[in-house]
């Protein structure tokens, strides 16, 4: 088992915590883990990324090669075709639709949903939205990380178990409300995965 | 023991702690910051009464460790590569002196230039010093290295330079801790005249450490971290040292590489492992994360042995750091590179915070100075570069810790009046104040803005060594009192502050304008802290 996976975003976004996320679980499963990760400039509100690697055997390098990662993940729509150059033929983008714009020349829209929609095979969702619905606006990362589940190779109930871990600190609601936003990303994927 | 998930910036700090430091000293810099900051965050390191402390800079930083080791304890300096510049003076002396208690100076690379001005190698600095370097391939070794590191120290009596590079520094992944190992006792060197470098002594030790070169070299002969690894297509030979071992491997199935392989953590270079590999091969690839060190040393000048690929030759590009990609094409593999990034995607820059007081000083300054043809702002090492971007575009250097002062005053010097230089509270005390008092000496007509957040922000916010003391610095320094000004950088106070910045700027003298308002990163952090410290008080009552 190898899943290596590009987690996109903008600085402040807080890819981490969904690399924390899938990490804790990857190690409850007795994998090998490498994560990459962006520190220094690029966090004030620049592009960020990190290479996450989990597999069943020893892993090399600290980077994923172009053109072999299995997924991208993304929290921002046009973060998630910035790595396209990484991505595998059949790998997956799961990503939000709902744009950070702290720029002045954001692409227009429909022409950035126009190219991740050809993508051949995506999973897009506002998930700031689907967050806001649950009534918890700050677990769009959850709903994101719900959406990608499907192709982790890594068993749903490990991730909710990794959820409860990482938050047993910040109390019961707190779990519940990132559990529910991971289901809904979940079935999201679910209805949307062709 | 159960594996930890540590950055190999953490593996560092985890193996300082085990191998019985007594102090760790540093000044922050991307991508050396979190070595320190998790001794300091570390129970168990307080509990060990381990000193973990910012210096005002890596000089500072190095010659406390320096101090340290004469009086018998471990200790470990960490600094990002450029910081090795500042330290200068103090390392490559202290490879003269030698050490007492083992030392280790960590120096991490960004090639790159991730977060960095340059991507200058390290290991030409330890080599320069005539030092032993250890260069980790992954968080294990990183770990293991120094426990190497601190025994290599005390066994040869000489600083150990260890080398990272930015993916190593800030990449996770499980490492196997070993016993701690007790801190050293208080002991002062045998020879009491072994730190005096004058002539007399300085030739004796410096025959010395020339004399112990042959054993730094046996000992990277036998090092654990320099090892063959042998295969029958023998028409390349391949050299990787540090992580490029990682990329090489990572291309091929199960790890083999078909070619004979030298891998090198350990420097100086093993020489008979590299004459055994290059006499066994037709011709041979070198594969560094950084700078052809080895490259040169094997092509040599004239270049008429064997064909070399590297760096020198195209094969590899000339800059940058290495990945598995570039190492698949040099060595003719298929580049696996996906679909290209699609034309509608543009470059997002990093910016100033929602809330930064620079952006306020930035927008009063550019106004304060709409009156002078543009090209006289000096800045520096911080956040506050990023002023060099849009909607900015407020500054016209930044060099290195500190230039933002001096070179104003040469531009004065040259006529261009006023000149105006920017600085943070941090980068002042780091390098700042020695320029002011040149420019306060030579009564140069700058104005120097001292952007004052109260912390080192650009690497998460450590602590300043400038808080509170701003003022009574440049008081010091000889900066007449009325021309100190702070202000408070809010739009409501900007008229009062732009006819500030205006009669500094025309002030014919050094002036020095203080906008001073805590970092809004900081800020956050602290009311969040202060808001959960009342609710707990608020509970337990």
């Amino acid at each position: 088992m190898k899943k290596d996976i590009i987690l996109a975003g903008v600085g402040g976004q807080g890819i981490l915590s969904i690399a924390a996320t899938i990490g804790t679980a990857a190690l409850k499963a007795g994998l090998f883990l490498k994560q990459a990760e962006v520190h220094g400039m690029s966090q004030r509100g620049g592009d960020v990324q990190s290479n996450l690697r989990i597999s069943d055997r020893d892993i090399a390098s600290d980077l994923i090669p172009f053109g072999k990662a299995d997924m991208i993940i993304s929290v921002e729509p046009m973060e998630s075709l910035r790595y396209l150059p990484m991505l595998s033929p059949e790998g997956w983008l799961v990503t939000n639709t709902k744009p950070y714009i702290n720029i002045r020349n954001y692409p227009e829209m429909d022409k950035l949903m126009a190219e991740i929609e050809s993508q051949p095979r995506h999973i897009a969702l506002d998930a700031d939205e689907i967050a806001r619905e649950l009534g918890s606006p700050k677990s769009a990362n959850m709903v994101i990380l719900g959406a990608a589940s499907p192709f982790l190779d890594i068993s749903f109930k490990e991730l909710q178990d990794a959820i409860r871990n990482i938050f047993s600190k910040k109390g019961d609601e707190i779990i519940r409300v990132n559990l529910d936003a991971l289901q809904a990303g979940y079935d999201f994927a679910g209805k949307h995965m062709n | 023991m159960q594996k930890l998930l540590l950055l190999g910036d953490e593996a560092i700090a985890q193996g300082a702690i085990d191998a019985g430091i007594s102090g760790i000293y540093a000044y922050p810099g991307t991508p050396s910051t979190e070595i320190t900051e998790y001794v300091m965050h570390s129970k168990e390191a307080k509990s060990l009464n381990i000193v973990a402390a910012w210096g005002a800079n890596e000089k500072t930083a190095m010659e406390t460790a320096l101090g340290m080791s004469y009086a018998g304890k471990r200790a470990m300096v960490c600094m990002k590569h450029v910081g090795l510049n500042v330290a200068a003076d103090a390392f490559v002396n202290s490879a003269i002196t030698g050490a007492n208690g083992g030392l280790i100076v960590v120096a991490a690379d960004d090639p790159s230039m991730h977060s960095s001005q340059n991507e200058q190698d390290s290991r030409f600095f330890g080599k320069f010093a005539l030092m032993p370097i250890l260069e980790p391939g992954n968080q294990q070794e990183a770990y293991d290295m120094v426990h190497l590191g601190f025994e290599l120290s005390e066994k040869f009596r000489i600083p150990v330079l260890m080398r990272i590079t930015t993916r190593l520094a800030h990449s996770r992944s499980g490492v196997a801790r070993r016993e701690v190992r007790k801190q050293n006792d208080l002991k002062l060197p045998d020879n009491l005249k072994q730190f005096i470098l004058l002539p007399a002594n300085a030739r004796r030790q410096y025959k010395t450490l020339l004399n112990n070169q042959a054993s730094f070299i046996k000992s990277s002969e036998e090092s654990p971290f320099n090892y063959l690894i042998d295969h029958n297509d023998k028409k390349l030979g391949i050299i990787a040292c540090g992580l490029a071992y990682n990329y090489l491997i990572e291309n091929f199935e199960d790890h083999r590489v078909p070619h004979p392989v030298l891998r090198i953590g350990q420097y100086p270079v093993p020489e008979k492992m590299i004459r055994n590999i290059y006499n066994s091969c037709d011709s041979l690839l070198i594969l560094e994360d950084g700078y052809p060190l080895v490259e040169e040393l094997l092509r040599g000048l004239l270049n008429n042995g064997k064909t070399i690929k590297g760096r020198l030759d195209g094969t590899v590009p000339r800059d940058g750091e290495l990945n598995p990609n570039i190492v698949a094409v040099a060595l003719g593999l298929a580049d696996t590179r996906g679909r290209d990034i699609p034309a509608l995607v543009t470059g997002r820059p990093p910016s100033l915070c929602k809330g930064c007081p620079h952006i306020y000083s930035y927008n009063a300054l550019n106004e304060a100075l709409s009156e002078f043809y543009k090209g006289r702002v000096f800045s520096d090492i911080g956040c506050y570069t990023l002023g060099a971007l849009e909607p900015f575009d407020a500054i016209n250097s930044c060099v290195d810790m500190g230039a933002s002062i001096t070179m104003a005053k040469g531009a004065a010097d040259a006529g261009l009046i006023p000149s105006v230089a920017v600085i943070g509270d941090s980068t002042f005390t780091h390098s700042g104040m020695t320029g002011l008092l040149d420019a306060v000496n030579a009564g140069s007509s700058i104005t120097v803005m001292i952007l004052d957040n109260g912390t080192t922000g650009m690497t998460g916010g450590q602590d300043s060594a400038a808080v509170g003391k701003i003022e009574d610095i440049c008081q010091a320094l000889g900066v007449s009192k009325e021309h100190i000004r702070i202000l408070n950088p809010l739009q409501k106070y900007h008229e009062e502050n732009l006819a500030i910045m205006k009669e500094e700027i025309d002030y014919k003298g050094v002036s020095v304008i203080i906008p001073r308002r805590e970092c809004i990163q900081t800020l956050t952090r602290r009311m969040r802290e202060e808001k959960k410290k009342q609710a707990t008080e608020k509970a337990e009552a």
